[in-house]
């Protein structure tokens, strides 16, 4: 029982951080209907730097995840001005392809010498790590850092989007591009908000990945990122708290796995259930099933 | 002249959708255009707004080239369109929808006023404020399509179909309102496939054809020209084999 209750909550950990990469995931796709590989890698690029930040230049944590989300910021909006608009009206398979390119771009260049360079680092803490025993469960404090973030980040862009000319502009958009442009919504500046807003997100994931699982190198987004794109899936792709439901039942899929069954199993009964979930709810648990608008 | 279009072209791939309109709108008029399915008119307010470029010819709008302008910068000057199909958010909710149509405004109590005469218009949007668009029936979602499209106070509306799919008593309700916000000085070009309505608010009118302008007059004679009457004003089965 206390070993289920622990697994539970080292599996919340996990779906907490997927949750932020998933969001990127399904904001992007909810606006251009584009799935955005290279997303995986701008978290790892989001670790990097988050690892630069509080282990290098020995930064304070909070200012090291703002910094990383800036950057992060910026590269995907950079990304998606240099390699998505130009194709924004091309077949969807030319910015697909472009979106693999992309993210083997991020990966390779990475791994120069001169950029993060292609080995392993061992990330040090960024604070002395404590141990509580609630109920018979160890919680550390990194798990409790990583929850209160992912909070905090998830209310903030509940309020963004519900509640601000921004968010609701992103939610027109999304719905009806020339229809958004009849309201005067300069469209591009809207995606480009999408995919800064999605890559800070991620950046944050990266730097709590860092802090959680604490080992970091160049190809690290890509399965985080798959995982993340299956929760976002599994939750029903363009719906935002689909991601996070999605996630946290990822979450809770892999680490329940590895800690019952094998952790050799987890990637294939994490998968399993995405396809079974799909082949009940062909558009994900929250997504709306209906024919897609032209 | 408040619009002014000379020899407007504009393809789809290697279709030849409009072929050369011109046509203008005076300050204060409520212009038609009037022809069959596919005969250009939608085509020409796409162009008209910026969602798709023409390949010649000169869109001038109040002394101002639009003609390559982004759709979004044509908003901000005053050229506003309610597009065919109303096009609302239905994931928004009515007062989301409203906001939307105000997005080029900053001046929150302006907005304010705006949004109570929409709500003169069409008591109807203030009851369902809160509701989520998607769930208005089809008049209420063309009233919201027009009253979106008022929230930017514009200097002129382009209206496509707002009779489309709507009963007989809904049509007269939406076209006595278009009237009244013409008289209240928004000017109007009107695309509609009911002739019959939309000769009997307008001004002037121009009747398309396979994206060409084949007639134009005053509503008036429109109304009484021998093939406006044979094509679009008489028996409704020799408009269908027609068409």
């Amino acid at each position: 029982m206390h070993y289920l209750l622990q697994q539970i909550v080292n599996g919340l950990q996990l779906g907490l951080i997927y949750a932020l990469i998933a969001l990127g995931y399904t904001m992007v796709y909810g606006i251009i209907k584009l799935i955005n590989f290279a997303h995986g890698d701008v978290f790892m690029v989001g670790a990097f730097l988050g690892y630069y930040g509080f282990a290098v230049y020995h930064l304070p944590f909070y200012l090291a995840v703002v910094i990383a989300m800036i950057g992060c910021a910026i590269l995907g909006v950079t990304i998606e001005f240099l390699a998505y608009r130009p194709l924004r009206y091309a077949p969807r398979i030319a910015a697909l392809i472009t979106a693999i390119g992309v993210s083997l771009f991020l990966e390779y260049f990475s791994s120069l010498k001169f950029a993060f360079g292609p080995d392993y680092r061992t990330v040090p803490r960024p604070f002395t790590e404590i141990h509580w025993q609630i109920a018979g469960t160890t919680i550390t404090n990194t798990q409790v850092i990583v929850a209160v973030v992912v909070v905090v980040l998830l209310a903030f862009l509940q309020f963004l989007i519900y509640h601000t000319k921004v968010g609701k502009a992103m939610r027109a958009v999304s719905f009806d591009h020339d229809a958004a442009r009849l309201m005067g919504i300069n469209v591009n500046t809207v995606i480009s908000a999408t995919f800064g807003l999605g890559s800070a997100l991620a950046a944050a994931g990266g730097t709590l990945y860092a802090v959680a699982y604490p080992q970091i190198w160049p190809f690290m987004g890509i399965m985080p990122g798959l995982k993340a794109f299956t929760a976002a899936v599994l939750g029903g792709i363009g719906n935002i708290p689909g991601a996070v439901l999605g996630s946290l039942l990822m979450g809770q899929i892999e680490v329940l796995t590895a800690g019952f069954i094998s952790s050799n199993f987890r990637d294939v009964i994490a998968f399993s259930v995405l396809i079974l979930v799909l082949l009940v709810r062909p558009a994900g648990l929250l997504g709306q099933a209906g024919p897609e608008k032209v | 002249m408040m619009l002014e279009v000379s020899d407007l072209h504009v393809y789809y791939g290697a279709i030849h959708a409009l072929q050369g309109i011109s046509l203008q709108v005076g300050e204060g008029e409520i212009v038609t255009l009037i022809g069959a399915n596919g005969a250009g008119k939608s085509t020409t307010l796409r162009a008209l707004s910026g969602l798709i470029r023409p390949r010649a010819g000169k869109v001038v709008f109040r002394n101002e080239d639009i003609t390559r302008k982004p759709a979004h910068e044509i908003v901000k000057l005053g050229l506003v369109q309610a597009p065919e199909g109303r096009r609302i958010f239905a994931n928004l909710t009515v007062a989301e929808n409203l906001e939307m149509g105000a997005y080029t405004r900053s001046d929150r109590k302006e907005i304010e006023a705006s949004r109570e005469r929409v709500f003169r218009s069409f008591p109807r949007l203030k009851e369902r404020y809160h509701q989520m668009a998607g769930t208005l029936s089809g008049g209420e979602q063309q009233m919201l399509a027009i009253g979106r499209a008022l929230m930017s106070r514009p200097t002129m509306l382009l209206l496509d179909e707002p009779s489309m799919g709507l009963s007989p008593i809904l049509v007269d309700e939406i076209f006595a309102i278009i009237q009244e916000i013409n008289q209240q000085g928004t000017t109007v070009l009107l695309v509609e496939q009911n002739a019959y309505m939309a000769l009997s608010i307008a001004h002037r009118a121009y009747v398309l054809e396979t994206g060409r302008i084949v007639l134009s007059g005053t509503a008036q004679e429109l109304r009484e020209h021998p093939q406006v009457r044979a094509a679009y004003l008489g028996d409704v089965a020799e408009v269908q084999e027609a068409g």
